[in-house]
């Protein structure tokens, strides 16, 4: 593919994740860190998160399994993963955790499975969406600042 | 007044309100237990100039600062492991620590803001951090650290 189709492409798919609600003005905060001393800072920041998250999303799902449910418990989980999620500017997930924990709030457990599972779905959603971002963004590699030839 | 401070990048990266009259550049210190969040904030305030160091918890910032560490702003977190924000607010003012400390808050814990202030802080602010933030934090220790 040209790389100027590339370039269209990559602006497209990086469009539509902001129109479509996946990522909030976080991610741009993101995005303006990027620079020469730290090039691939934004795909650092998501590798980090999903490796760093894998952890608590599996202390949530064995706090589900738990007969009763210690809300508290699964409340403060959710804070903790939904510190991550605002900070990459993930936005669909984030709203996940804030139902979520409405529904710790109000002792509802029918509630709160309902909505891990829709979390997880988004998660592994936007894991997949931003992957294939990142991969065409390395196709095209560094964005040039040099002129055109002469 | 002498900063000492652990292992640090003595790079420039040339922001012009991050320097002291002296010339030195601001030092932060980041207490945050996300790996995320403290990449994010390392990066972030490093850009803005400051030179930056990061803790995973309350009682490691105490413990820097009973070592001679010193730092111009401490950022600190709310809810971490070993020793949270407060407690952690608390032991430093004790200390007679005056370093600029700014709670950071989730938005939807904002209830408890005011007891977090209560423990000494100077300012508190809503996570994540933002480039707005930073430079109305600089604005502040312009003031508080004119010579």
């Amino acid at each position: 593919m040209e790389r100027s189709q590339m370039y269209r492409q990559l602006a497209n798919m990086r469009k539509a994740l902001f129109d479509q609600g996946f990522l909030d003005e976080q991610f741009v905060q993101l995005e303006e860190l990027q620079d020469d001393a730290n090039p691939n800072f934004v795909e650092e920041i998501v590798t980090l998160f999903y490796r760093d998250s894998t952890r608590l999303i599996h202390n949530i799902e064995q706090a589900l399994e738990k007969n009763p449910l210690d809300f508290t418990k699964l409340d403060s989980y959710m804070h903790q993963f939904k510190g991550s999620t605002t900070s990459i500017g993930a936005k669909k997930v984030t709203n996940e955790c804030t139902q979520f924990r409405e529904y710790c709030k109000a002792g509802n457990g029918e509630g709160c499975k309902r909505t891990f599972e829709q979390l997880k779905k988004e998660y592994a959603l936007l894991k997949k969406k931003l992957e294939a971002y990142f991969q065409l963004a390395r196709q095209i590699g560094p964005v040039e600042s040099a002129c055109r030839p002469k | 007044m002498a900063f000492r401070m652990g292992n640090s990048s003595t790079k420039c990266s040339g922001s012009s309100k991050n320097c002291l009259a002296t010339g030195n550049k601001f030092s932060v210190l980041v207490v945050d237990d996300d790996p995320v969040v403290q990449r994010i904030h390392r990066v972030f305030l490093n850009r803005f100039g400051f030179e930056t160091q990061v803790v995973g918890n309350g009682k490691e910032a105490v413990d820097l600062y009973c070592s001679g560490a010193s730092f111009h702003l401490v950022l600190m977190d709310m809810e971490m492991p070993v020793m949270d924000g407060p407690e952690a607010t608390r032991e430093l003012r004790g200390m007679e620590v005056s370093s600029m400390i700014v709670g950071m808050t989730s938005r939807d814990r904002d209830s408890e803001k005011q007891a977090f202030m209560a423990a000494g802080l100077d300012d508190c602010r809503v996570k994540p951090l933002t480039a707005d933030i930073i430079t109305s934090l600089l604005h502040q220790l312009n003031i508080k650290y004119q010579y």
